[in-house]
């Protein structure tokens, strides 16, 4: 799906070669300088969807929460110790029995980034933005889900100065799990509503790489 | 122009050249407003250095996905929601 993006990414490829072109020129011309580009760097690889997955558990344990994260997602995330200070809008969209949320930019790759840090790549390829418009069910269907008969199936198409996050269902059979172990659950791509968090057990707590997100912490 | 949540509204068949935030696969296509998202500055205007003052209402539009793709083959129920801007609406109909 991101053969494209493969190819972009490579550090030979003519856009990396522009990027450093571009950066070279801004230092120089002292447009920026390396400390605050080196600033940058680390403010977004500070960000994570672990971060996504830590709003989502307090909401399916909280039900105040929850409500403030639906109704205002900026303060309910600061509550949470976290700054999405960002020109952009920050909203959250919850999944019901009733509906599915999907995100998607087509213009370009918006992402609440202040808050999940990089989109990953396929959110980025013409093939997703694309295809989750047209035919979001043929999309969510090659990330292993379907959802259920009845259920109806709404795209957001984040065109402009508001970021969207899903707020997921919680699995069935969670009950007696914490917190923490609620936030390992959700995925990256659950936040991004092509997939939706899944519980199998305690087996599949520790198979699930939410663990590794949470030691980016 | 200024609209309220259920109001049905279509969005403007303009091409515009340059930076726009208005999808080519939205224009044309009749909707209605899901909510206000508030007003921000024109993000036609701020990609070329300029304030973007004033600021502009931006939208949140909800159109059925049948009317956007003539082989939609969801449900019929199934929606699309996108953030469009108020130059870029008119009223279902025409602002005769």
């Amino acid at each position: 799906m991101s053969d494209h993006h493969e190819e972009a990414k490579s550090s030979t490829s003519p856009y990396a070669a522009r990027i450093r072109a571009i950066e070279a020129l801004l230092l120089e011309k002292g447009v920026l300088t390396e400390p605050e580009v080196q600033d940058r760097i680390s403010y977004m690889e500070a960000r994570s969807p672990a971060n996504g997955a830590k709003l989502v558990a307090r909401a399916w344990v909280n039900d105040e929460y929850r409500e403030r994260l639906l109704s205002d997602a900026k303060a309910a995330a600061s509550e949470l110790g976290m700054d999405p200070t960002h020109p952009a809008e920050f909203v959250v969209v919850e999944n019901t029995p009733e509906v599915h949320n999907l995100i998607v930019c087509t213009l370009c790759s918006c992402y609440p980034r202040a808050i999940l840090g990089r989109p990953p790549d396929w959110y980025k390829s013409f093939n997703y933005r694309s295809r989750a418009v047209r035919e979001p069910r043929a999309v969510m269907r090659e990330f292993g889900f379907e959802p259920p008969e009845g259920v109806e199936v709404v795209v957001h198409d984040s065109t402009a100065d508001v970021r969207y996050m899903v707020l997921p269902m919680r699995p069935p059979g969670t009950e007696e799990l914490d917190e923490d172990d609620l936030a390992g659950l959700v995925t990256r791509d659950s936040l991004v509503g092509v997939s939706v968090p899944r519980y199998a057990g305690s087996k599949g707590i520790s198979a699930n790489s939410g663990r590794l997100l949470n030691d980016n912490d | 122009m200024t609209f309220e949540p259920g109001d049905r509204v279509r969005v403007l068949p303009a091409e515009k050249p340059g930076h726009v935030r208005t999808p080519g696969y939205l224009k044309g296509k009749t909707g209605w407003i899901e909510s206000v998202l508030g007003e921000f500055p024109n993000p036609e205007e701020l990609a070329y250095g300029f304030s973007g003052r004033p600021e502009r209402l931006l939208y949140k539009v909800g159109f059925r996905q049948a009317d956007l793709w003539d082989d939609y083959d969801g449900p019929a129920e199934d929606r699309l929601c996108a953030d469009v801007y108020e130059h870029w609406l008119e009223p279902e109909g025409g602002t005769a």
